[in-house]
């Protein structure tokens, strides 16, 4: 049997109320999003400001309500009438990590206690057990088991979110969100986090959503790359086949903005223009004021993420 | 070979703690020359910052002090200078943008309003030929419909349009010298490569020098014609962009390199430099890259290492390094 999505999003579509002198607008987070992601297998969600990629994370695990379009994690659908009741079925199995491990930790609780938290709230862990779960993470994310007194101002940034990273994992979790996990970190602390991560998914045979707007960053964890736009997924592939053979003219274009450690790399023309106003997005295609090859049916009619090649989408009229 | 614009010597510039003094930067040397790009790359704590901040002298004066080193700009010592000296220098001969461009721009000014300012104090410019000259800077750096976005207040823009007010506010006064803290790293990719272009440009028609401060190898190697490494206070590294890419020298440069993911091949696991950067206030004895490196000898640990010339314009703080490499006095 052909394994199942351990998550499958399907027009997923979020918008916000924003209140200002002249009135209530209304923002459009997410305009009908579609991914999956499979069981050890990791998404990298990519796109600038305002794409829409943390809001779709925090649907994800419950910390924003959908507006509509459906969610379903292993099997349960959290956006219906009885999503609550089924978000609590899986609730164990999920887990969040953010971008700032110094805001993620309380900075007056001791590092054994913030780990073992998760235990705690779920009960049912004697205090030996409990004390060697607190020791085998620590060990798990490379900490020595001495900073389980110690308190977060005594660690580093990396060190920080290795604490953040064995609370997450403290109740076995087999999906994990993590939203831009290395983007406050130093280039040689990053390095150390990203191959923890990917050592825990060896090891621990876990499935990540990885948020980052760093591409390369992207391109050392993924499997699969999803590149959102404005709200908008405009194209998914697997990852080898996004950074050399990109489709989207967006993904071309942001592949193209990223500065190359290389002093000889020649770059391409920059792309014009800025990410649109997601109170009054354009009509068509969200990206054809800034496309080169915009032309009159990119203005009138939205593309529809479609089959471009196996196991590849793109949401774009050139390939139509 | 012609003076250079700016010379830093040997600055170290401590501040004050509950504790005493701790030093953020330590025997820092640097020169800029007359329509050269300097970029300086570290990260955190490695006093990037620290140096561009002492060169307009913009610490606070309580808590700070420079107990030796100079910083020469043409004929004046910056650290010395009176001053009506450093508000005549700053703004009309060096400018300086910044990471935020929001926290630099006040948001209850229009545009017009902050750039007039400068025009005023440094170059007399009142009313329509103030307004004028706006519009004109507004122009230069791109900013489409100019004459109608001068009124608008700070909030109206987007990120990438601050900074390019920031950038026109900064070479209102056609500056000799540029620099720029970070100006691309709170904005998107695409925008970042829009500055940059834009800084190329400007730089180019107005003969600046630029002094760029990055923590990103990328944006470095894209834009400095010279680069500085800093790691923990001190200048490590100092080499022509080429040189310092194909062939660096001291090991935390060649850590560096080596750490940026790749995106334009694959490999199963990132290359990790171990450990990690000190606190200034960690007293590490030698050279303070030595817990972390992989090549580290006992004399590493005696005193810290000294500046050395490699040859071809490059030069690093790491003996051993440079002995395995042979020292050419180029």
């Amino acid at each position: 049997m052909v394994d199942q999505p351990i998550v499958e999003v399907r027009d997923l579509r979020k918008t916000f109320s924003v209140k200002h002198a002249g009135g209530v607008s209304t923002l459009h987070a997410l305009s009908g999003v579609n991914f999956e992601i499979m069981r050890g297998e990791t998404l990298g969600l990519v796109g600038e400001s305002g794409s829409g990629k943390t809001t779709a994370g925090r649907i994800l695990v419950g910390l924003v309500p959908a507006g509509s379009g459906s969610v379903r994690l292993f099997g349960h659908d959290i956006t219906g009438a009885d999503g609550k009741a089924q978000l609590a079925k899986v609730r164990a199995r999920l887990q969040f990590v953010f971008q700032d491990p110094y805001a993620s930790l309380n900075p007056r609780m001791r590092i054994g206690s913030a780990i073992a938290e998760p235990l705690d709230i779920a009960g049912g862990w004697s205090r030996k057990d409990r004390n060697g779960r607190v020791a085998e993470l620590l060990d798990l994310v490379g900490l020595p088991k001495t900073s389980i007194d110690r308190y977060p101002h005594e660690f580093s940034g990396g060190q920080r979110q290795r604490i953040v990273i064995a609370r997450a994992l403290a109740l076995n979790p087999q999906f994990v969100v993590c939203d831009e996990p290395v983007s406050a970190l130093d280039v040689s602390m990053q390095a150390q986090v990203v191959n923890l991560l990917l050592d825990l998914q060896d090891r621990l045979g876990l499935s990540y959503l990885f948020i980052a707007h760093d591409l390369a960053v992207v391109r050392a964890v993924s499997t699969r790359v999803a590149v959102m736009y404005a709200g908008s997924i405009v194209e998914t592939a697997p990852k080898s086949q996004i950074y050399s053979d990109p489709q989207h003219p967006y993904s071309r274009a942001l592949l193209d903005a990223v500065p190359r450690a290389d002093p000889n790399y020649v770059r391409h023309p920059v792309v014009s223009g800025e990410v649109p106003s997601l109170l009054d997005p354009p009509p068509g295609c969200c990206f054809h004021p800034r496309c080169p090859f915009a032309f009159e049916r990119c203005r009138v009619e939205v593309p529809i993420l479609r089959e471009s090649g196996p196991d590849r989408r793109v949401a774009c009229h050139l390939f139509t | 070979m012609a003076a250079p614009l700016l010379s830093i010597r040997n600055l170290t510039v401590q501040f004050r703690v509950d504790t005493g003094w701790v030093t953020a930067i330590d025997d820092v040397s640097l020169d800029v020359g007359a329509g050269d790009c300097v970029g300086v790359v570290g990260e955190s704590g490695s006093g990037k910052s620290v140096t561009a901040l002492s060169v307009l002298q913009l610490h606070d004066r309580v808590s700070t002090r420079m107990p030796s080193g100079s910083i020469l700009y043409q004929d004046d010592d910056l650290l010395r200078a009176k001053g009506s000296t450093m508000r005549r220098i700053r703004g009309s001969e060096i400018a300086m943008i910044f990471q935020d461009p929001m926290s630099s721009l006040n948001p209850v000014l229009t545009i017009a309003d902050q750039i007039s300012e400068t025009l005023r104090q440094h170059q007399g410019l009142t009313g329509a030929a103030a307004r004028r000259r706006v519009v004109e800077l507004l122009g230069l750096v791109r900013i489409p419909d100019a004459a109608r976005r001068a009124d608008d207040y700070p909030h109206r823009l987007s990120g990438g349009m601050r900074q390019r007010v920031m950038i026109a506010m900064a070479i209102a006064c056609k500056p000799r010298l540029l620099i720029a803290d970070e100006p691309t790293t709170a904005l998107d990719v695409t925008i970042q490569a829009q500055i940059l272009e834009l800084l190329r440009d400007l730089r180019r028609e107005l003969g600046m020098s630029v002094m760029l401060i990055s923590h990103d190898l990328g944006v470095i190697a894209e834009f400095a014609q010279r680069v500085v490494v800093m790691y923990a206070g001190r200048v490590v590294e100092a080499a022509p962009v080429t040189q310092l890419f194909r062939r660096p020298v001291h090991p935390y440069t060649m850590g560096l390199i080596a750490a940026v993911p790749a995106l334009d091949s694959e490999a199963p696991r990132l290359t990790t430099i171990a450990g990690r950067i000190p606190g200034p206030q960690e007293i590490i004895p030698g050279c303070r890259f030595s817990p972390r490196c992989a090549l580290v000898q006992p004399s590493c640990l005696d005193e810290p290492p000294s500046m050395q010339t490699v040859g071809d314009g490059q030069s690093a703080r790491c003996p051993p390094r440079i002995q395995v490499l042979g020292v050419r006095h180029g």
